[in-house]
């Protein structure tokens, strides 16, 4: 469960501070899919920064499963994100000198899994994804949606209990983007929560609940038919 | 005990970091390219080469000198008179015992007389002029055992070197003469045209006699340059020396033997008593082992400012790596990859680059400089400089290279890798 309470989030750049978000309180809660959604500098992706640890917010507290995330420190950061953490990145950002098999493999391997078992792993997850056929592809070889689901394989091949998606499908075309969703909603059914950023509002109704910000505050949070 | 809360807060252990940097690092180097990692590794060897071969060249100009000097003069034992004593007593049975020695290769004794040598003495001169003379120094030598013990044969430059049978017949150091020897002063005067088949004056102790030039040796060794050579009985005969007591017994060993163990067999059987008996590198002159020591502190001042340029081209070359792969270092982190694997990866980069450059330069040195330096020794005017690399002092240096080298691979991944991960990211 994600617990976030009067969140802010402020930018300072010389002397013009930027209130980004603006008392944020959200609740989620485990096995839920949300969508988060607004018009371009809502605090959308500032938002998911804060939940998934890859930023501190300038005030206000953001608990997962009960554990404070503002209290622990960078290293302990960096292993809450590879042990209980999945991101999905909006570029999909896979390294390029690495297969995709090594790519959704590296998590593993800072796990400490040995290379075989590691490599194993992430066939299975690529498999499970339809891309058992592109293991050793680098990723200039694949299209952006190929990239975008071994992006979601390296997400979720440690089984993290919560999946961060910012925008994963506003690089690719409508069916690339559909398999990509497909992917995602896949994931939840089994039981991982997933929160995703996205500006489409026919992927957002497949979600559980949409959380509709502008200019740093939720002004609504509705419940879809999916429930 | 740990809760499972715990365990996931647990960062990564040392060996993970270290097999995933190795990983990373790889993955780097071979998607890195040909051309890149071409000009690294060159930068690598040069300041390799920079290292070893510029301090070697400083140290080798000295040390062919010194090589010179021993293998034309002292070989590996020289004996020669106590202070108090005008020659080597015993002479004999210093020879003769020092032949039984295991590991004596040859021994050859030198009767030394200063005398002058005179060159232009039947031309009719005025009154007020000076003829052409030097000083020098008379050696008798048996041709034979003196060319086992000093190679002098192979310093012949002009003529042929002595035979037992020469009678009136000498060969002239080369710094006798003005044609090989451009330093003339009224201090040290030069004779200014003797050739071969020329005859000379020489006079000892007031005795003269007029002997044919046979042969000019040439070795920028002082002691011989400055020497004239005759067959040792004709020598002898000239300054009336019938006891065979020499002034000189160089001895030369066969490799491997130590000259130290010969020396102390010598002054064990109690010629100490009656020579003064040294290793070749007690008899070196301490301003020779001043000037080595002086070129070889010149030769890692060198390397010095040779390895902190290095060090800051590493920096340069690993901060720009790092800085264009901002955004994928940022990924590494939000994925949860421990900083520590990630600077792994560059300092196994680093490590990479340098030990490629440095085994292309061990190979370019010993393969190639060491043996070319030897054939072809640089021509200094006080000896011939050779490169002196040995393998202890390189593997040091490639020590040395391999520090300066994870150290500047470190720094700049630790300044990318220290940076906000969001900012990395997002390229901010």
């Amino acid at each position: 469960m994600i617990e976030i309470k009067h969140l802010i989030k402020t930018y300072k750049n010389d002397s013009v501070e930027t209130k980004v978000l603006r008392d944020i309180s959200l609740s989620i809660a485990t096995g839920q899919m949300i969508a988060i959604i607004g018009p371009s500098g809502a605090g959308k992706s500032t938002l998911l920064y804060q939940m998934s640890l890859l930023d501190h917010p300038t005030s206000g507290t953001v608990f997962i499963n009960d554990l404070d995330i503002n209290s622990i420190s960078s290293q302990q950061r960096t292993a809450y994100r590879l042990s209980s953490l999945g991101y999905v990145f909006q570029d999909y950002s896979l390294l390029p000198e690495l297969t995709a098999q090594e790519n959704v493999a590296l998590p593993l391997f800072m796990q400490g899994l040995s290379k075989p078992d590691a490599l194993d792993r992430a066939r299975i997850a690529l498999e499970r994804i339809g891309l058992g056929e592109r293991l050793s592809n680098h990723p200039s070889q694949l299209s952006g949606g190929e990239q975008q689901r071994v992006g979601i394989a390296r997400a979720i091949v440690n089984e993290p209990h919560i999946i961060f998606a910012d925008e994963p499908t506003a690089n690719l075309d409508s069916a690339s983007s559909r398999e990509v969703i497909a992917v995602l909603l896949d994931i939840n059914k089994r039981g991982q929560t997933v929160v995703m950023v996205t500006h489409e509002m026919e992927y957002a109704q497949l979600c559980h609940r949409i959380v509709e910000l502008r200019d740093g505050s939720i002004v609504s949070d509705t419940k879809t038919q999916r429930v | 005990m740990s809760s499972p809360a715990d365990k996931k807060l647990n960062s990564a252990s040392l060996t993970t970091c270290l097999s995933v940097g190795l990983f990373l690092s790889i993955r780097q180097v071979r998607s890195t390219s040909i051309w890149t990692t071409s000009l690294i590794v060159f930068i690598m060897v040069l300041t390799f080469l920079n290292l070893v071969v510029a301090s070697g060249i400083l140290v080798g100009s000295i040390e062919g000198a010194i090589l010179a000097v021993q293998k034309h003069y002292l070989g590996d034992i020289f004996i020669s008179t106590l202070t108090q004593k005008a020659y080597i007593e015993r002479t004999n049975d210093i020879i003769s015992a020092a032949k039984n020695l295991p590991g004596v290769e040859s021994v050859s004794a030198r009767y030394i007389a200063p005398g002058t040598l005179q060159a232009d003495y039947k031309k009719s001169k005025k009154p007020s002029d000076l003829s052409d003379q030097v000083s020098a120094s008379f050696a008798g030598i048996d041709p034979t055992n003196e060319n086992a013990v000093s190679d002098l044969s192979s310093l012949v430059v002009e003529g042929s070197y002595l035979q037992e049978g020469d009678y009136d017949q000498v060969l002239l150091g080369g710094m006798l003469l003005k044609r090989y020897n451009s330093f003339e002063s009224s201090s040290f005067p030069v004779l200014p045209d003797v050739q071969i088949g020329d005859r000379v004056l020489v006079t000892i102790n007031g005795n003269s006699r007029e002997v044919i030039v046979k042969g000019i040796v040439f070795s920028k060794v002082d002691e011989i340059d400055r020497r004239v050579f005759f067959v040792d009985s004709q020598l002898r005969k000239f300054i009336n020396r019938f006891d065979y007591n020499a002034d000189e017994i160089a001895i030369r060993l066969t490799s491997g033997t130590d000259p130290i163990s010969i020396k102390n067999a010598l002054l064990a059987d109690g010629f100490g008593s009656f020579a003064r008996i040294q290793t070749q590198q007690d008899a070196e002159p301490k301003f020779i082992k001043d000037l080595r020591d002086t070129f070889a502190i010149l030769g890692n001042v060198i390397s010095s400012i040779g390895l902190v340029v290095t060090a800051i081209t590493i920096f340069i070359v690993i901060f720009i790596n790092a800085i264009t792969r901002r955004k994928y270092i940022g990924i590494l982190k939000s994925i949860g990859m421990h900083s520590r694997a990630i600077e792994f990866s560059y300092i196994f980069q680093s490590i990479f680059y340098a030990l490629v450059g440095s085994t292309i330069g061990l190979a370019i040195t010993y393969g190639f400089l060491v043996p070319f330096f030897t054939q072809n020794p640089i021509d200094f005017p006080f000896g011939d400089g050779i490169l002196v690399a040995p393998i202890e002092g390189t593997l040091l240096r490639v020590l040395v290279l391999m520090i300066a080298t994870i150290v500047a691979g470190y720094v700049p991944a630790r300044i990318i890798i220290k940076r906000n991960t969001l900012d990395a990211i997002l390229g901010r």
